[in-house]
């Protein structure tokens, strides 16, 4: 039976891992390869970089650290950050990315999720997706999330988007829920629950984690087949150990720590 | 005898992680579509990145594909390449090397099972196909990226379920595969590796 993944997510600001909360402020957390490894050796399943400055920035992501890090570890990982056109991102993938995910980028041109999907197949295309709930009840997408400055509120429906990306050629989606990214309050389980009515490939929940008990929840009751935290493994708050422990016992099935 | 290995180039873009696993297995990896080169190796893999069709035009196109049935040296495809010792492939209906019997086709989704099937997913030992590729590797979990497998066959030595069980290791002779990712399954997947370059 397949596992579910535990992600830990390394924002990467000028070659440093840096964490803020509901994405402003952020704070340097350590070296990208220190922390990449860290996480491998703690049973992490996989890793997402995101370079978050790339995409207001109007730049791709920097490939030196993307190699140096597919060196070093021996499980897989995902890059995102800016990433724009078919040839960015089979640089970073020649670098040794094993999945690229595309955000602000695939809001300004839809087509290129399915450009992705046609040069390097479905299974590395990973579709990040960033949404908050607006006043009339709605979950819409937003755009330049990584700079609080250029980050815009669109009309796009995220239910609708989500459809969207997967008839592109999306092979993955992650859903970062902003309302609570940071807030360590638990992931937003009624908005994942509705997404994963409509989302037949893997959904990743991102945004929320802050205790053992969350995980299990976002497993459960929404069914995510992978979640993504970053302050809470971080900060040293819950130990992947620990969490693949709790999880046991409550019955998800986890891969195993060494 | 430290074992002389090649990558065969099919056009995979992600070789780097491959040769970094055999590192740290204290190995070289070079990747060539050189005949001699090749006819040289103790060991060969075929890797696969992409799309089925398209490693099958690289392989084509370097002469490659007439070369591989000829190889009598261990061979071991992995994802793709794996698929790519099949007959045919569902994917964009191609035509494969047919070393092993069988097509690959598209995972089936069902409520509850995603494809593609990302993630970590175990090893199941074929009874009484005990394998000195599989050494150490039953019931471990491994990695997997995939949208289409082979069936489970007389070839089969390792399974892995996803709604139904597929094939996640093959052998037949000197012919191996293996679905999954081995540069990126941890532990199991360096065990693996050290498995085939074990084999003589």
């Amino acid at each position: 039976m397949l596992s579910r993944r535990i992600i830990p997510c390394l924002d990467v600001r000028d070659g440093e891992v840096v964490k803020g909360v509901r994405f402003r402020d952020h704070v340097a957390m350590g070296r990208i390869e220190d922390l990449a490894l860290r996480y491998r050796d703690e049973g992490a399943d996989e890793l997402v970089f995101y370079d978050i400055t790339a995409s207001p920035e109007g730049r791709s992501v920097d490939r030196a650290w993307v190699e140096r890090v597919a060196r070093l570890i021996d499980i897989p990982f995902c890059v995102a950050g800016g990433i724009r056109s078919v040839e960015e991102a089979r640089a970073v993938l020649w670098a040794g990315a094993d999945k690229i995910s595309v955000n602000s980028p695939a809001l300004e041109r839809p087509a290129l999720v399915g450009e992705l999907a046609r040069a390097f197949g479905v299974q590395c295309v990973v579709v990040g997706i960033d949404s908050l709930l607006d006043v009339d009840s709605e979950w819409r997408v937003r755009q330049y999330s990584g700079d609080p400055e250029k980050t815009r509120a669109l009309s796009r429906r995220t239910l609708d988007w989500v459809i969207e990306v997967q008839d592109l050629g999306a092979g993955e989606i992650v859903l970062n829920c902003m309302g609570s990214d940071g807030a360590r309050t638990g992931y937003d389980v009624p908005q994942l629950k509705a997404v994963r009515k409509v989302c037949r490939v893997p959904l990743v929940a991102s945004g929320g984690a802050g205790c053992a008990g969350d995980f299990a929840a976002v497993f459960k009751e929404a069914d995510a087949d992978a979640a993504l935290a970053a302050s809470v493994f971080h900060s040293g708050a819950l130990p992947i150990p620990n969490l693949k422990k709790y999880l046991r016992e409550e019955q998800i099935e986890v891969r195993d720590v060494a | 005898m430290t074992p002389r290995l090649v990558l065969l180039d099919s056009g995979g873009a992600n070789l780097g992680s491959v040769q970094a696993a055999f590192k740290r297995l204290g190995i070289d990896a070079p990747v060539t579509s050189d005949w001699n080169a090749i006819r040289d190796a103790t060991h060969v893999v075929l890797p696969g990145v992409g799309a089925a069709d398209a490693c099958m035009t690289r392989l084509r196109e370097n002469g490659l594909d007439r070369l591989i049935p000829r190889l009598t040296q261990p061979l071991i495809g992995i994802c793709v390449g794996m698929q790519l010792l099949f007959d045919r492939s569902e994917e964009s209906d191609t035509e494969c090397l047919g070393l092993l019997r069988g097509e690959v086709r598209l995972l089936k989704s069902s409520p509850g099972v995603r494809v593609p099937h990302m993630g970590w997913n175990r090893l199941e030992g074929v009874p009484g196909a005990a394998h000195p590729l599989m050494n150490g590797l039953d019931r471990e979990a491994v990695y997997f990226v995939h949208s289409y497998a082979a069936a489970t066959s007389s070839d089969t030595i390792a399974a892995t379920t996803h709604g139904l069980p597929f094939s996640a290791m093959v052998a037949k002779g000197s012919v191996m595969g293996a679905q999954f990712h081995p540069e990126r399954s941890s532990a199991a997947g360096a065990r693996l590796l050290s498995n085939f370059l074990s084999l003589e």
